[in-house]
Parts: structure tokens; C-alpha cells; sequence
């Protein structure tokens, strides 16, 4: 069963929020002067942040926002953020793979920006609803 | 320089606590957008059977993150941060994290290898009260790249 897609808009002034509200102020996620000194394209969004949408989608696919018992995923690209109003976005989608006789339900989700996975490996076990 | 793999299986003294506030997870989940109510009013968390506002599934990693540090900046094992690539990431809950808890991080080495010229390092991080009762338990695998 596949799950209904969800997007979620990524703009410069999130990856502000989510480093102050997470701790990470590396300036790779808000200078494009130190983001290309490293050889990135441009500012990109903290893995972390992307991982945090992704679970907000499993939660919401979830109804409930204590489901969550297990949630992983690989970084495979990053999510450039351009300079301007519209940033980017990451869309993300999800099959179910397995529902147990315990009652949890194992999901395999996609996480895309701009066409190209973000995300590999990406895998939660939610409680099913009660 | 290679990572020493004699470190596989090191563990670290425990964090400092760390004291969950409500404000706290409600900025964190406020910067992801996370509207549930249960992440912002006590009594949504409440009806769900939490003792306060509830987590969401990343916010671990406030508290993982500096906690990493032990491990990313112990100078016996020479990890060069300017070098460090976040590869997976993961998570394991024993129930959420809510409004009030006090909590301490416990980290191990799990595994540290090098391929290809580039280090790899994984590291558990054992989330629990200062009452001992486990948490979540938190993954990260890290890579070092080679020298050009």
C-alpha cells in the first residue's frame, strides 16, 4: 500500500530556525561562502532537518505523534537551498512493507528533492493506529 | 591517519543530565513545522497518556549531538572534523522523550573501520533517565574522507 505524498517547502529562513532550535550551527547550512569553500554547490539543509520533516510525514501517516518505535536513514545527497523566497522542496512518499501480528507497522519511505532520493534506506516501524 | 580500531567497543562515562523543557520541544518542533498538539499543550501529551508535551522523533538528537562530541573530539582517536560526513542516522525508542525528563547519554564505539582510504566510524548512543530507565537509543554512522 502506498502511502499519499507529502511535500514539505524548505526555504533559507527554515535552516535559521531549525539551527537554533537543534544546536547545529554549521555554517555550511546558512554561508554559501564556507559551503562552496568545501565544494558543495550552495548553502544545504541540515541532514538532521530533512530526517525531521521525513519523520514528521511517518508521524502524521502514523495519527499519532508518540508512534514512532524505530526510524533510520542513509544521507546520500543533499538538499541544496537556494537564496530566495521559494527554496526548494522535498517531497516524500511511503509503501508499507510489512504490518506484524504485534501490532507495528513497518514503512519504506522515498525522500526527494528536485527529482533525485535524498534519502536511502530510509525506514520507520510505527504502532499501528489505536 | 587511520582511525584506530582498538577504540570498537570503547565506552564513555555518561553526559551530563540534560533537562528537557517544555519551551524547548516546542521550538524544536515549531522549526519543523510539527503542529500536533501534543508536542505543544500538556494537555494533548496528557490525553495520549505522556506526563507533558511529547518529542518528535528527531529532537534526540539536541542532546546525541553534543553528547557525540566526546567521541568526534577525543584526540586518541584523531578524527578530523573538517573531514566528518553524517552517513545514517537511527533511531530506537523505548517511549518518547516528554517535558521534564531528565536525561543523561551514554556512548559507545561500535564500530570503526577504514575502506578506500576513508574512516568509518559508528557510534550507539544509549539515551536514558538519570533513574536508569532507558529512553531511545541513537545511532549515528560517520565518515571521514580520505586525503585528496
Amino acid at each position: 500500500m502506498e502511502l499519499a505524498a507529502k511535500t514539505f517547502r524548505v526555504t533559507r529562513a527554515d535552516l535559521v530556525q531549525y539551527a537554533g532550535a537543534s544546536g547545529d550551527f554549521n555554517p555550511i547550512h546558512w554561508s554559501d561562502r564556507v559551503a562552496t569553500k568545501v565544494g558543495l554547490p550552495g548553502v544545504i539543509a541540515h541532514g538532521m532537518f530533512t530526517m525531521a520533516l521525513v519523520g514528521r510525514a511517518v508521524t502524521e501517516w502514523a495519527g499519532s505523534p508518540d508512534a514512532v518505535v524505530e526510524y533510520g536513514v542513509r544521507f546520500t545527497r543533499p538538499v541544496v537551498v537556494p537564496d530566495d523566497d521559494q527554496g526548494t522542496e522535498v517531497e516524500v512518499t511511503a509503501v508499507v512493507r510489512e504490518v506484524t501480528e504485534e501490532g507495528l507497522t513497518r514503512l519504506d519511505v522515498t525522500a526527494t528533492c528536485l527529482g533525485e532520493k535524498v534519502l536511502s534506506q530510509a525506514r520507520a516501524t510505527i504502532r499501528t493506529a489505536r | 591517519m587511520p582511525l584506530d580500531p582498538s577504540f570498537v567497543g570503547r565506552t564513555y562515562p555518561p553526559t551530563a543530565p540534560y533537562q528537557v523543557g517544555r519551551e524547548k520541544i516546542r521550538e524544536f518542533a515549531t522549526a519543523i513545522g510539527a503542529n500536533d498538539p501534543a508536542h505543544h499543550e500538556p494537555e494533548a501529551a496528557q490525553a495520549l497518556g505522556h506526563p507533558d508535551v511529547v518529542a518528535p522523533p528527531t529532537f534526540p538528537v539536541v542532546l546525541t549531538m553534543a553528547a557525540s562530541r566526546q567521541i568526534i573530539e577525543d584526540p586518541a582517536l584523531g578524527v578530523d572534523y573538517s573531514r566528518l560526513v553524517h552517513g545514517d542516522q537511527r533511531f530506537a525508542y523505548t517511549r518518547p522523550v516528554v517535558a521534564g525528563d531528565e536525561l543523561v547519554c551514554v556512548n559507545t564505539i561500535e564500530d570503526v573501520s577504514t575502506r578506500g582510504g576513508h574512516g568509518f566510524l559508528t557510534t550507539r548512543t544509549d539515551v536514558r533517565t538519570v533513574g536508569g530507565e532507558p529512553v531511545v537509543a541513537v545511532w549515528a554512522k560517520y565518515v571521514v574522507r580520505g586525503e585528496a
